[in-house]
């Protein structure tokens, strides 16, 4: 697309708000306001990859997770399980195992209700272009009281979960290279089995929701950002959904397998990523399908499309039930990432349920030795989607070399051209461009639940500033919501 | 017998013996004064300056001075804090300390005496210095990032291993730690049973592959605060 004609305006939503990190948009309009070009650009550098060069290896997992506040329990996890691979370790004891997935779940279920609850629900309960004043959380607060507060309580019950399995809610140490520093006592299991049933009963409510809006508000859901992909997921050998371990299956648009039961040690033989010069992102891409096709979506649509099925019977009937919309091919509406989203909750509560009540957790086996290796790859189904670690570690023990595709990473084309669909059906030709119309931008960047920077510090309100600039840089109009 | 020998710190008598220094003393009354680069079984040589305690008026480090009849110490006042508070916090900001992902986390001596003075964030600039790391050893890593400069791996290896594996080069900020050898810990003879392993209040010296292995909530400082074990004392 030419974006050097004169002429032109940009436009620049700076930052995204109500999503994790920073990022901004620009759209190029011209005269008559028809897009021309629109990018998310993403602003932040990530330097983990040459800094955590020359440490030990055994930091990796509590250096890493550092990456972000939102989701660490991935990171942590990512690294440990690469550095299972480094000491020789294939195959943890039982309880290191589950108390690891437990964690996982866990950090699932929190990220999952932060991401529903918090930022997206305004959006769905009021409106993509309701008065921002009112389209928050403190708006879903004073007319949803009852909703917010099981968003709270379910997250602060996942940030339970991952206490007693990582030491902390937020940044512990509990995997550690060939296995977990802890086992579950009974007194812990205790608590949180008290409040399980409620956690379930509300996860299905948020389903409902989530579901509802889905099904109810289907012609808009229908196109709104929406695009044929591949998409790519950890598969359990059985084809099950699996969030903490499998091997790699990519999918494209239509279902058809591009590959299946991977080997991740091999990514390398199957995945590349591709630097454009306007974004700190890469952008990934199966490697046999080249740049132009091989791009794909991780996270829930790709997980709930890529499984056969899912081996927890509440979340296996919402699965069915999200299948029949699409007579069972993959669903590539960027909308339904809620609903998937909501049923992995509900399916992330559901195998925390059935490991509160698996004895191996109060096992006494937690740590596995063996022979050093050289290399290691770990990946794990994080919140945003597929989270790949690579390290490689010399006979110092020092780490040098580290290759991190962080979820969102892999999302980079999908949530372009959710930001290139949406700018096209909603703002090219319009008359003026309203925060609603932009919000409209915002929304298909949010149902990705992107992760920017993998960091800490963007959560609660954060400015929003809209610049209209003709061609030449000048500012002609300047909208903020401070 | 020795002869017995009354002070007061901060108010309360204390009896010692002849030849004692103040913080033996205070340790045997369950007065708990802070302390880096002291290492029991070792001569004192006052290089930290974090016991420094208020002596009849002047400031004196407590684990070289002997008790006198009489003498006047000040341990736990503002005044003593504060002094206490700007060295540890001058020796975060000389290094490269980042706690969060340090492993040594939990049961650092440095950290727990941060703790307990009630350092938040130091008033300092960070220096961010460049520092070598050492992981030639098979079983032994050094990282001077968070080397603080006590001594008492020099003394340990010295005085006890019998080695003298470790050694202070250059003088004020170039003075570092140095190993007995052309370039690397791994050419010289320490090995993992040495006390000099033992022994680094922070994690400057670890044994590798030990990490994380004691999950939090169990680590040494994560149960009392430093100091807790000498003041249990005072109730004996």
């Amino acid at each position: 697309m030419n974006t050097s004609s004169a002429n032109l305006k940009k436009i620049v939503i700076e930052p995204v708000t109500r999503v994790e990190g920073h990022g901004k948009v620009t759209i190029l309009l011209d005269e008559k306001n028809k897009v021309h070009q629109a990018r998310l650009h993403v602003v932040e550098f990530r330097g983990f990859e040459r800094f955590v060069l020359g440490r030990p290896y055994w930091e990796m997992p509590v250096l890493v997770q550092r990456l972000c506040g939102i989701c660490p329990v991935s990171h942590h996890l990512a690294a440990a399980k690469a550095m299972d691979i480094v000491v020789g370790v294939d195959k943890l004891t039982p309880t290191a195992e589950k108390m690891r997935r437990l964690m996982h779940y866990g950090q699932t279920f929190q990220s999952h209700s932060l991401h529903f609850f918090h930022l997206c629900s305004p959006d769905l309960l009021f409106g993509f272009d309701a008065d921002p004043a009112i389209r928050n959380v403190i708006g879903v607060a004073q007319k949803f009281p009852d909703l917010a507060v099981q968003g709270v309580m379910m997250r602060k019950y996942g940030q339970e979960v991952i206490k007693v399995t990582a030491g902390k809610k937020i940044h512990g140490t509990g995997a550690i290279p060939g296995g977990i520093n802890k086992n579950l006592s009974i007194e812990e299991r205790d608590v949180l089995l008290r409040e399980i049933d409620q956690m379930v009963a509300w996860a299905q409510g948020a389903l409902k929701v989530a579901k509802d809006y889905s099904v109810e508000n289907l012609e808009k859901v229908i196109p709104f950002g929406s695009f044929e992909s591949n998409h790519l997921s950890l598969i359990r050998e059985d084809g099950a959904m699996d969030l903490y371990h499998g091997n790699l299956r990519a999918i494209d648009a239509q279902g058809n397998k591009i590959f299946d039961q991977v080997d991740y040690q091999n990514y390398l033989d199957y995945i590349n990523e591709e630097v454009r010069d306007y974004s700190y992102m890469k952008f990934p891409f199966i490697k046999a399908l080249g740049t132009q096709d091989g791009w794909y979506r991780v996270g829930p649509l790709a997980r709930v499309n890529t499984a056969d099925f899912i081996d927890t019977p509440l979340a296996e009937a919402a699965r069915k039930e999200f299948m029949a919309v699409t007579d069972g091919k993959p669903n590539n509406l960027t909308l339904a990432y809620h609903w998937a989203r909501m049923i992995e909750n509900l399916h992330a509560i559901e195998k925390i349920q059935d490991l509160l009540n698996d004895p191996d957790l109060q096992g006494k086996g937690l740590v596995v030795k063996g022979e050093r290796r050289g290399e290691g790859v770990g990946l794990i189904e994080a919140p945003r989607g597929t989270l790949f670690h690579h390290y490689r570690v010399d006979e110092n023990d020092q780490v040098t070399m580290a290759n991190l595709i962080v979820s969102t990473t892999n999302n980079n084309e999908p949530m372009n051209r959710a930001v290139q669909k949406v700018a096209m059906d909603h703002l090219d030709g319009a008359p003026e461009i309203t925060e609603g119309l932009l919000n409209h931008i915002e929304v298909a960047i949010r149902a990705y639940d992107p992760c920017l920077s993998c960091a800490t510090h963007a959560m609660g309100q954060m400015p929003l500033e809209v610049s209209l600039i003709d061609c030449e840089g000048k500012l002609i109009d300047k909208k903020s919501n401070r | 017998m020795s002869e017995t020998i009354t002070f007061t710190i901060d108010g309360v008598e204390v009896k010692g013996k002849a030849g004692q220094t103040i913080m033996q003393a205070a340790d045997g009354a369950g007065i708990y004064i802070p302390r880096l680069c002291y290492l029991e079984g070792c001569e004192p040589f006052a290089s930290c300056r974090v016991c420094t305690v208020i002596v009849n008026g002047r400031p004196q480090a407590a684990c070289t001075q002997p008790i006198a009849p009489g003498i006047v110490v000040e341990n736990n006042t503002p005044e003593v804090t504060q002094i206490r508070k700007d060295i540890i916090e001058m020796m975060f900001v000389e290094g490269n300390h980042f706690c969060p992902v340090c492993d040594k986390s939990g049961n650092c001596e440095l950290q727990a005496i941060a703790y307990r003075l009630g350092i938040l964030v130091p008033k300092f600039p960070y220096l961010f210095p460049v520092r070598e790391l050492d992981a030639s050893h098979p079983y032994i890593f050094i990282d001077q990032n968070r080397c603080i400069l006590c001594g008492r791996c020099v003394q340990a290896s010295r005085d006890i291993d019998g080695k003298h594996v470790f050694d202070f080069v250059g003088r004020g900020p170039e003075k570092k730690i140095r190993v007995n050898a052309a370039a690397r810990l791994a050419d010289t003879d320490l090995d993992i049973t040495d006390k000099a392993c033992d022994v680094c209040p922070v994690g400057a010296i670890l044994k590798k592959g030990v990490g994380y292995a004691v999950p939090i909530g169990q680590r040494l400082y994560d149960k009392q605060p430093i100091g807790s074990d000498i003041e249990a004392n005072a109730n004996k």
